[in-house]
C-alpha cells in the first residue's frame, strides 16, 4: 500500500492587501511590499519596481515582521522616576510629555538657545531635523556622520564634488575591474550586492583590499590582506607606479581637473580679476580662465609672472609622488603586501583603464562648449568605506584614493565610478557652516557645511569653539558632519560651555555608538556636588525600542516602528538616487500603531508649533503643519522646491512646482517612490556635461549650472595650512599649529594613524565588521536575526592562534592602553596576520532590548568599544589628543591596537566586563 | 509515496553559485518568512527572546575556509544549504508513513505534514542536514522548493520562483529545470563545472553548486616598465616622454 | 547521534523481548499453563514495552498506524509490520500453550521467524543509513540479532545457547567497534566532498550558520569524549558479555546467578546501546565542523 501524492494547494493567496512602502531595517531604504491579512502584517518582500533593490531584500529586510512585533517596542511616553540609569520610568500621556518638553525648551530658546544640544543618529530626516534645530536657534545640531564615515564624505566632496558612501556607485554594467577598499557591508547594502552579482555573472574581476576575507572580500577574485591603517601607502605606491610608467589619463587631467591650474607663491591658485582660476592654453600659450571656450589647458605650463615662476598643480603632484619614498618596495612591509603584488595591481589598473577602454556612441557637450561625439570609458571602478575612513589618517587616504581614480580617468565615465544625484555638487554649491545663535531667534543659516577656509570656522568672537561638539574649530577644521561622539563628554566637562538639555534621537549613545562606553555612562549619570543636579541637567530621547540609551534619559518620546509612520527619503537629504536617475520615496503608516506612540518627526512638528518656532507656525500663531505627512507635502525649502520631487503642482510637475495636496496619495499609488531619469546625453561626465547641468537646474538640485574641476590639489586645505603657517587674520592656537601644518597638506600623504600606543606592547590591530544580517544594536531584538548572530567570537589569525596555543572554545583577555575585555575566540586563517576582529554591536547590556537577562548577547556577546577611548593616551606633552582624524574629527574606531593573552573561561562563560542589569522599566 | 517514482524528466532544483554568494543570509530569512506563513505549519521559534533561542530554518548559510594545497592564501567560502531534492532520496525511502515523498511530475521532495508521525528517520537518512523536525508542530520540515510559489497563479509570473532565489541580492541562487539540458540552469552547470555535494553518498542531488573561480591569480599583467629616468625633478622631461608614449598623443 | 532514552530502551527491551519470543516460539523451554504465561508475559512486557517506548519519541503517535503502510521501501515500516505480525502470531501460539497446553509448532516456528525478522528490521533501520557510517556496516544486524537471541536465550534459560550466542555477540561487538571507529574515515565523506571544495584545498569549518543550536545539532551532533567512551565500552562489554558468560560457564545450573547474569547483561546492553547512538557520527556533523 502506498499513499498517493496529496493534493497540494499550489496557488495559495498570501494576504488580502499589499501596501508598498520603504524598508527601514537599515539605511539602505529598499522598497517593500507589505502583505496584510485582515490588517495584520503577514509577509514582507522586495518591491521589484523600486530603484534601490529591484525586488531583492536582505536578511534584515525580510525579518521586518519580527521587528514590528518585537516585545522591546516602547509603549508610551515615559518620565524617569528612579535615578538616571536605573531604567525606572512611569508611562505618561503625550500631553504631559509634550508639555514637559516645552517647559524645558521654551526658556532655553528665550534665553540662550545654544543650551539645547540636539543630535540625531540613524535617522534619515536630517533636512527636517536640522530645519527644526535652525528654527530653534541652537548651533548645536548634527547627525551621526562624525563618528560614522565623514572622512569618506568630506574627502569625496572636497576632491571631486561627490563621494562613495551611498552618493555614488560603480558603473556595474560596464566596469571590468572593481577594487573594493575596506568595505564589509556599507549603506548601499543591496545595490552593492546586486552590483557584485552583475560583475560575477559577467566574469568581471573583483579585487578586495581588506585585512579580513569575508563577505564581499570572500568572493573577490584577488584578496589583498592589507595591514590596517596603511591603505594610504598602498594607494600612493600605486600612483607612484603609474606616474613612473607615464600611465595616467593626461587628457582627462587637463580637461576636468585642477591639475593644469597654475599656483602662486602662496600655494594658492592664480586668479584673474573675476576670481577665475587660470590655466595656460596650449594652443595660444595665453593665460586664460579655466572654463574659457576652446581652451586646451597645459598640464606642463610654467609661467613667469613678476619674476616668479608659476607651475601647475600637476607638477607639484608628480614631483611628490615620483619620490622613492612612495616606491612599492618602500611601503611593502608596512602594508603587509608584497612590492610585486602592488606593481602588478598598478599594471592591471592601467591595463584595464587604458588598453581595455570602452566607448559609448553618445555625443555630449562640455561646459566649455565643446561637443564630443562619444563617451570614452575607463572600465576600472572603485569603492571604499569605513576601512579607509575610520582611521585618523582616513581623510588623506580617501583623498589619495580619489586621486588614483582621477589619474586613471575613471570618475564619471562609462565603466568607472558614477555620482548619483544630487551629486556631483562642488564644495562651492554647499553652504558654509553657520553658528550664530541669539535668544528667541532662528540660527543665521544651516549648521553644517563645507568651510572654504579659516574664515568659515564655527568660532565665537574670542576664537573659541561655538559649538558644543567643537566642530569646525581648529581641532578639526573640516568636520563637515559635526562630532556627535564628543557631545556627551564636552557637555559633561562644560567645555566649551555648559548646556542645559541634551536631546538625542535614534542613537544608542550609552552603548555601541560611543567609545569608552562605561565612562560615557558615568558622565550621563554624574551629579554636580554643589547643586545636587545632574551635570548634564536634562536628557530627552526618542527611540522606538528598549535600547541601553533609554535608561539614561529623563523624558522618553517613543517613536513608532517603520511601518507605522510617515517618513520622507528626500533629495534634500540622503536620497535614494541611482546614477541614471533621481529618486525619492516615502514611508507611510501601512498599519496603525497598537501602542500610544507617535512618529518622532510628527512629535517634532508638534513641539515646533508649541514652541512657536517660525518655521512651524503661521503669523497668527496657528500650526503650519498638522503632522510630518503634512510637512512633507506643504513645506517649501525654496519656492516650489519641497521635500518630495514627484507629483508636484497639478501632479505632473517634477522637482519644481507648487505643493500638491494629493502628493502622498500619488506616491502611494506609485509604490511609495518616484523616479526621474537622467537623459542619455547627461549620463556621464556630469560635472562638466551641459545637458546634465541643465537637467539638474530644471529639477531644482541647484539654481544655475555648477560646472567645476576636480581638486587633485586642495586649495581649501592649503588655506587652512597657510593659516597654520602664520598667514592671515584667522589663526589657530599655537599648540595645534604644527599638527595643522602637517596634516592639512593640499596633496595627500600618509601618516601613522595612531602614534600613541606602543606597537611592541600592543602589536595587534583590532577591528569590527558589520554583519550583513544585523543592523547595529537593533537586530538583536529580532527573533529571527538573533538566531543568526546571537553572540560574537573574536576572530584570530593563524599565526597569533598558534603562538598563543589557542583551541576551539578558548577565551582571551584583550588589552588596549585603555582597558581590558575577556572574550571567546575563534580561528580565521583568511585574515591579515596582525589583525583580530569581531562583529559590531552584537554585545548587549543585560535587561535591554526586551531580552531575558540570560540572553547570549548579554552574557557571551561583547563590544570592542570598551577598549577604545575618545582621547588618545597621554603623550607627555600635557595634552590629550582626540582619537580622531585631525582634519574632520572622524572617530578613529579602527586605529585600535591591542595585546592578547589566553585565559581560562570566565565564570559562567560570560564575557568581561559585565555591567549591572538594567532593571526593566 | 515512499517508494521513489520513476525518474521524472523535469527535475526542478537550485543552482548555487559559491563564487558569488557573499554570505548575507538574505535567502535564509526570506525562506523563513515565506514558509512561516505558507506551506504547512509555521516554522517554530523556541525561546525567541530568551537565553537559547532556536528554531526551524529550511535553509542555512555556513562559512568554510579553504587553504590551497600550494600554500596560497586561505579563502573564505559562504555556503548556503537547503534540500537538494535528490534523485535517489534516502529520506523518502526510509519514511514509514509515506509522508515523505518525491513528486513524480517535477522531482520535488516534500513532506505531507498531515501524515507525518514525526519519527525523525528521514532527517537521519539525509546526509546533508536538510530536514529539521519542527519543535512546535512536531512534524518534519524541509525546503519545499517553494512549491506554493513556483506554480502559484495568484502570483505574477515573474514571482513564480522560490523566495530565496527571488531575494538573493547577489544573484547567487538560480532556479530551474535541471532535467532539461537546454535550460539556463543546466547551461550554467555545464559552463561553470557544477558539482554534487557528497557524491559518494549516492543520493544524486538535483541541486548543483558552482565552485568558486580560481582566486588570487592577479589580472595577468607584469609590472609596468618605468619611463627612462622618471625622477621627482625633471618634470617637463617626464611629461614630454609620457605624452609621446600615449597613443593618439593627447593634449 | 543523540542517545535518546526512548530509542535506547526500545532497541534494548524489544530486542530482548523478541529474542525471548523466538525461543518460546521454537518451544524452548517447553512450557505450558502458568509457567508459559509468565514467560510470555515477560516477553510481551519487554517487546511491547520497547515498542511503546519507541512511540514516545514520535511527534505524532496518534498517527502511528500510518507507519504500517510503507513496507515496500521502509525498514521502519517493515519493522512495525513484522512486530505486529510476530506479536499476533506469538499471541496465538502463547494462548495455545497457556490455555489449552498445545504447542502449535507451525505458528510457533513462524512466530519465531517473525520475531527474528523484527529484530533484523530494527537493525536495518540503522544499518541502512549511509549517513551514519558507524551503523552502515554488516556487523550491525549481526550484533542486534546475536544480542537479541543471546539475551532471549538467557531469559528463557537456554544456557548453552546463551553462552554460545553471547560469545558471538561479544565478538561481533568488538568487530562493530573496530570497524565503526574507522567507518567515518573510510566512508569517503569528508569536509572536502561535503562542500565540493576539495579541489581547491583543505576545508575547515569557520563559522556556524546560526550561533544558536538547531534540531540537527541537538539530534545528530553528539560528541562523546574519547576517554569517556573507552571507559563505557569496558563497562558495557564486561556487564553485557564477560560477566554473564563467566557466570554461565562457572555456575550453569544456578537460577539465582542466572538472574544476576540477566541483570548485568541488561545493564550491559543498555550501556553499549547508549554508545551505539552516542558514538555514531552523522555525516551532517561535517557541515558543522564537529569532529
Ligand atoms: N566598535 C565599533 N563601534 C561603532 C562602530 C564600529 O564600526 N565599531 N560603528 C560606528 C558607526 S559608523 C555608527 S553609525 C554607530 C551607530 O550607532 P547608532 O547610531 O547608535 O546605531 P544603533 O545601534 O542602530 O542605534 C540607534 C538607536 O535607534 C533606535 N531606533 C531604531 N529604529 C528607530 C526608529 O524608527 N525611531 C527611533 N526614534 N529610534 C529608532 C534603536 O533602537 C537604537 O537605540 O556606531 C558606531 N560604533
Ligand atoms: N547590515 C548592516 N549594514 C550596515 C550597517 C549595519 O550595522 N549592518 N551599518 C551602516 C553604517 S552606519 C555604516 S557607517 C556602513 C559602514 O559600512 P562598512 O564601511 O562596510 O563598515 P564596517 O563593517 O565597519 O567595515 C569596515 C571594513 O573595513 C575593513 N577595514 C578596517 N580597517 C581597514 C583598513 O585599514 N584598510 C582596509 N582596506 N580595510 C579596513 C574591515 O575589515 C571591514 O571589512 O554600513 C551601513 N550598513
Ligand atoms: S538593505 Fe535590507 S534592511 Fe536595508 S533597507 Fe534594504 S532590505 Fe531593508
Ligand atoms: S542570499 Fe544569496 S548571497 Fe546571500 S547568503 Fe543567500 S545565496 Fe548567498
Ligand atoms: S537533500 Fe536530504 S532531504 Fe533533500 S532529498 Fe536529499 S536526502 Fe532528502
Ligand atoms: S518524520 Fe515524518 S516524514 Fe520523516 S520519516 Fe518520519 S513520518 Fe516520514
Ligand atoms: S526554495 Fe523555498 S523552501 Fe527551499 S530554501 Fe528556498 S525559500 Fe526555502
Ligand atoms: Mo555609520
Amino acid at each position: 500500500m502506498t499513499s498517493p501524492s496529496p493534493d497540494l494547494d499550489l496557488s495559495p493567496t498570501i494576504g488580502d492587501e499589499v501596501r508598498k512602502t520603504t524598508c527601514y531595517m537599515c539605511a539602505c531604504r529598499c522598497g517593500i511590499n507589505v502583505h496584510l491579512k485582515e490588517g495584520v502584517v503577514k509577509y514582507i518582500e522586495g518591491n521589484r519596481d523600486h530603484p534601490v533593490n529591484q525586488g531583492v531584500l536582505c536578511a534584515k529586510g525580510s525579518a521586518g515582521i519580527k521587528q514590528h512585533t518585537a516585545p522591546s517596542r516602547l509603549r508610551a511616553p515615559m518620565r524617569r522616576v528612579g535615578p538616571r540609569g536605573s531604567n525606572q520610568f512611569v508611562e505618561i500621556t503625550w500631553e504631559e510629555a509634550l508639555q514637559t518638553a516645552v517647559d524645558w525648551l521654551a526658556p532655553i530658546r528665550r534665553e540662550d538657545p545654544k543650551k539645547l544640544a540636539f543630535f540625531t543618529g540613524r535617522d534619515q530626516s536630517q533636512s527636517f531635523t536640522s530645519f527644526w534645530a535652525q528654527n530653534f536657534g541652537t548651533p548645536n545640531y548634527a547627525a551621526h556622520g562624525g563618528f560614522c564615515s565623514v572622512n569618506m564624505a568630506a574627502a569625496g566632496i572636497y576632491t571631486m564634488g561627490g563621494a562613495f558612501w551611498e552618493f555614488g556607485q560603480p558603473d556595474w554594467d560596464r566596469t571590468k575591474m572593481f577594487v573594493l577598499f575596506g568595505v564589509a557591508e556599507d549603506h548601499d547594502s543591496n545595490p552593492i550586492k546586486i552590483g557584485i552579482g552583475k560583475l560575477k555573472a559577467r566574469g568581471a574581476r573583483v579585487v578586495g583590499v581588506n585585512p579580513i576575507r569575508s563577505g564581499y572580500n570572500a568572493v573577490a577574485d584577488d584578496w589583498i590582506g592589507i595591514t590596517p591603517g596603511t591603505d594610504g601607502l598602498l594607494i600612493l605606491a600605486l600612483i607612484h607606479e603609474l606616474l613612473k610608467a607615464g600611465r595616467v589619463d593626461f587628457d582627462y587631467l587637463a580637461r576636468w581637473t585642477n591639475a593644469p591650474l597654475l599656483l602662486d607663491a602662496d600655494g594658492l591658485f592664480l586668479r584673474d580679476d573675476d576670481g577665475k582660476t587660470l590655466v595656460r592654453d596650449k594652443a595660444t600659450g595665453d593665460l586664460v580662465p579655466f572654463d574659457q571656450a576652446g581652451v586646451t589647458p597645459d598640464l606642463g605650463a610654467q609661467v613667469t609672472l613678476d619674476g616668479h615662476l608659476h607651475t601647475t598643480a600637476f607638477q607639484a603632484m608628480v614631483e611628490r609622488y615620483l619620490d622613492p619614498q612612495y616606491a612599492p618596495e618602500a611601503v611593502a612591509d608596512r602594508c603587509g603586501v608584497s612590492a610585486d603584488q602592488i606593481k602588478r595591481l598598478a599594471a592591471d589598473l592601467a591595463h584595464v583603464a587604458f588598453d581595455q577602454a570602452i566607448e559609448i556612441k553618445q555625443s555630449w557637450t562640455d561646459f566649455r562648449g565643446e561637443t564630443h561625439t562619444t563617451m570614452v570609458g575607463r572600465p576600472v571602478s572603485m569603492h571604499a568605506m569605513r576601512g579607509i575612513s575610520a582611521h585618523a589618517n582616513g581623510f588623506q587616504t580617501a583623498r589619495a584614493l580619489h586621486i588614483l581614480q582621477i589619474l586613471l580617468g575613471t570618475v564619471e565615465v562609462p565603466g568607472g565610478f558614477r555620482f548619483k544625484p544630487p551629486y556631483p555638487k562642488p564644495v562651492e554649491a554647499h553652504p558654509a557652516p553657520h553658528c550664530k545663535s541669539e535668544p528667541d531667534c532662528t540660527l543665521n543659516g544651516p549648521h553644517l557645511g563645507f568651510p572654504r577656509g579659516p574664515e568659515d570656522l564655527a568660532l565665537d568672537e574670542n576664537g573659541n569653539p561655538a559649538r558644543i561638539d567643537k566642530a569646525f574649530s581648529w581641532e578639526n577644521p573640516m568636520s563637515v558632519h559635526g562630532l556627535m561622539h564628543m557631545v556627551i563628554s564636552n557637555a559633561h566637562a562644560g567645555d566649551p560651555y555648559k548646556i542645559d538639555t541634551l536631546f538625542f534621537y535614534m542613537a544608542n549613545m550609552a552603548w555601541n555608538s560611543s567609545m569608552n562606553t562605561s565612562a560615557v555612562i558615568e558622565m550621563l549619570t554624574d551629579v554636580d556636588k554643589d547643586t545636587g543636579d545632574y551635570v548634564i541637567p536634562k536628557i530627552i530621547y526618542s527611540d522606538s525600542y528598549s535600547s541601553e540609551m533609554v535608561a539614561y534619559a529623563d523624558l522618553i518620546l517613543p517613536d513608532t516602528t517603520y511601518l507605522e509612520r510617515h517618513d520622507c527619503i528626500s533629495l534634500l537629504d540622503r536620497p535614494i538616487c541611482e546614477a541614471e536617475a533621481a529618486a525619492d520615496a516615502i514611508r507611510w503608516p501601512v498599519v496603525e500603531p497598537d501602542r500610544d506612540v507617535r512618529g518622532f518627526q510628527s512629535t517634532l512638528v508638534d513641539l515646533g508649533t508649541r514652541l512657536s518656532l517660525p518655521g512651524f507656525t503661521n503669523p497668527d500663531g496657528s500650526a503650519k503643519y498638522r503632522d510630518y505627512g503634512d510637512y512633507m507635502v506643504k513645506h517649501e525649502r525654496r519656492p516650489g522646491i519641497g521635500p518630495l520631487m514627484g507629483f508636484r503642482g497639478n501632479g505632473d510637475a517634477v522637482g519644481r512646482g507648487a505643493p500638491n495636496p494629493d502628493q502622498l496619495d500619488r506616491y502611494i499609488e506609485n509604490g511609495g517612490f518616484f523616479v526621474h531619469h537622467v537623459p542619455q546625453e547627461a549620463q556621464f561626465y556630469k560635472p562638466w556635461n551641459q545637458a546634465y547641468q541643465n537637467w539638474a537646474v530644471d529639477l531644482g538640485l541647484y539654481d544655475n549650472p555648477q560646472p567645476y574641476l576636480f581638486n587633485i590639489y586642495s586649495e581649501h586645505m592649503r588655506r587652512f595650512q597657510r593659516a597654520a603657517e602664520g598667514h592671515g587674520d584667522h589663526q589657530p592656537p599655537d599648540h595645534l599649529r604644527d599638527r595643522l601644518k602637517t596634516v592639512l597638506d593640499p596633496l595627500p600623504f600618509w601618516y601613522e594613524p595612531d602614534g600613541s600606543s606602543d606597537p611592541t606592547e600592543y602589536p595587534i590591530h583590532a577591528l569590527t565588521q558589520r554583519p550583513m544580517a544585523m543592523y547595529h544594536s537593533w537586530g538583536s531584538q529580532n527573533a529571527w536575526l538573533r538566531q543568526i548572530h546571537g553572540d560574537n567570537p573574536l576572530y584570530i589569525p593563524q599565526q597569533v592562534w598558534d603562538e598563543h596555543g589557542f583551541q576551539d572554545g578558548d577565551w582571551a583577555e584583550v588589552t588596549s592602553p585603555h582597558g581590558t575585555i575577556t572574550v571567546p575566540v575563534a580561528l580565521q586563517a583568511a585574515l591579515n596576520g596582525q589583525t583580530v576582529w569581531t562583529w559590531n554591536a552584537i554585545g548587549k547590556r543585560k535587561g535591554t532590548w526586551g531580552l531575558d537577562t540570560g540572553a547570549p548577547e548579554a552574557t557571551k556577546g561583547f563590544l570592542l568599544n570598551h577598549l577604545i577611548h575618545e582621547l588618545l593616551p597621554p603623550k607627555g606633552d600635557g595634552l590629550r589628543w582626540a582619537n580622531s582624524d585631525p582634519i574632520t574629527g572622524q572617530a578613529a574606531w579602527f586605529d585600535l591596537r591591542v595585546k592578547i593573552e589566553k585565559v581560562a573561561a570566565p565564570l559562567g562563560h560570560a564575557s568581561q566586563p559585565q555591567f549591572p542589569t538594567l532593571a526593566r522599566s | 509515496m515512499t517508494t521513489l517514482p520513476p525518474p521524472s524528466t523535469k527535475k526542478l532544483g537550485l543552482v548555487i553559485d559559491l563564487d558569488t554568494c557573499v554570505g548575507c543570509h538574505a535567502c535564509v530569512v526570506a525562506c523563513k518568512g515565506w514558509n512561516d506563513q505558507g506551506y504547512g505549519a509555521p516554522l517554530a521559534d523556541v525561546d525567541p527572546y530568551g537565553s537559547e533561542p532556536w528554531g526551524t530554518f529550511l535553509n542555512r548559510v555556513h562559512s568554510y575556509e579553504v587553504t590551497p594545497d600550494d600554500g596560497g592564501a586561505a579563502q573564505t567560502v559562504h555556503f548556503p544549504k537547503s534540500c537538494l531534492h535528490c534523485e535517489d532520496a534516502p529520506c523518502v525511502t526510509v519514511c514509514p508513513t509515506g509522508a515523505s515523498y518525491k513528486r513524480a511530475e517535477d522531482g520535488i521532495v516534500l513532506v505531507n505534514e498531515d501524515h507525518c508521525i514525526g519519527c525523525g528517520l528521514c532527517a537521519w537518512a539525509c546526509p546533508y542536514g536538510a530536514r529539521e523536525m519542527d519543535p512546535t508542530a512536531k512534524v518534519m520540515k524541509k525546503c519545499t522548493l517553494c512549491v506554493d510559489r513556483i506554480y502559484n497563479e495568484n502570483l505574477p509570473e515573474e514571482d513564480r520562483q522560490p523566495a530565496c532565489v527571488r531575494t538573493c541580492p547577489a544573484g547567487a541562487r538560480h532556479f530551474g529545470d535541471l532535467g532539461d539540458p537546454e535550460s539556463d540552469v543546466s547551461r550554467l552547470v555545464a559552463d561553470r563545472g557544477g558539482m554534487d555535494l557528497m557524491p559518494e553518498q549516492g543520493t544524486r542531488p538535483v541541486n548543483q553548486y558552482l565552485p568558486p573561480r580560481l582566486k588570487d591569480q592577479g589580472g595577468g599583467c607584469a609590472p609596468m616598465v618605468p619611463m627612462g629616468d622618471a625622477k621627482p625633478t625633471g618634470f617637463l622631461a617626464w611629461l614630454d616622454k609620457a605624452l609621446d608614449a600615449m597613443p593618439g598623443g593627447p593634449s | 547521534m543523540h542517545p535518546a532514552p526512548s530509542v535506547i530502551l526500545f532497541t534494548t527491551l524489544s530486542g530482548l523481548g523478541f529474542g525471548m519470543l523466538f525461543w518460546l516460539g521454537l518451544g524452548f523451554p517447553s512450557v505450558t499453563g502458568w509457567v508459559a504465561f509468565i514467560f510470555f508475559a515477560i516477553a510481551y512486557l519487554l517487546s511491547v514495552g520497547g515498542l511503546i517506548a519507541s512511540t514516545t519519541h514520535l511527534g505524532h503517535p496518534e498517527r502511528a498506524w500510518r507507519a504500517f503502510s510503507q513496507w515496500r521501501s521502509s525498514w521502519l515500516s517493515r519493522e512495525g509490520c513484522a512486530a505486529v505480525a510476530a506479536l499476533l502470531l506469538m499471541a496465538l501460539h502463547g494462548a495455545g500453550l497457556v490455555f489449552i497446553g498445545t504447542h502449535w509448532g507451525l505458528a510457533g516456528a513462524l512466530g519465531a521467524l517473525l520475531s527474528l525478522a523484527t529484530v533484523f528490521t530494527t537493525s536495518m533501520i540503522y544499518t541502512q543509513l549511509k549517513s551514519v557510517p558507524r551503523w552502515n556496516q554488516p556487523s550491525t544486524p549481526v550484533l542486534f540479532l546475536s544480542l537479541s537471541l543471546g539475551g532471549g536465550a538467557l531469559l528463557t534459560g537456554q544456557i548453552p545457547a546463551a553462552a554460545l550466542l553471547l560469545a558471538v555477540a561479544g565478538t561481533t561487538q568488538l568487530w562493530h567497534w573496530h570497524t565503526g571507529d574507522s567507518a567515518l574515515a573510510s566512508s569517503g565523506t569528508t569536509a572536502e566532498t561535503a562542500t565540493g571544495l576539495g579541489t581547491i584545498g583543505k576545508v575547515r569549518h569557520m563559522a556556524p550558520p546560526h550561533t544558536g543550536p538547531n534540531y540537527l545539532l541537538k539530534e545528530m551532533v553528539h560528541v562523546v569524549a574519547r576517554k569517556h567512551a573507552q571507559k563505557l565500552r569496558v563497562i558495557g562489554f564486561t556487564t553485557m558479555i564477560a560477566l554473564p558468560l563467566l557466570l554461565l560457564i562457572l555456575f550453569p545450573a544456578s537460577h539465582g546467578l542466572a538472574a544476576i547474569a540477566i541483570l548485568t547483561h541488561l545493564t550491559g546492553v543498555l550501556t553499549t546501546r547508549w554508545l551505539f547512538f552516542a558514538e555514531a557520527e552523522h555525516v551532517v556533523g561535517i557541515y558543522y565542523g564537529a569532529r
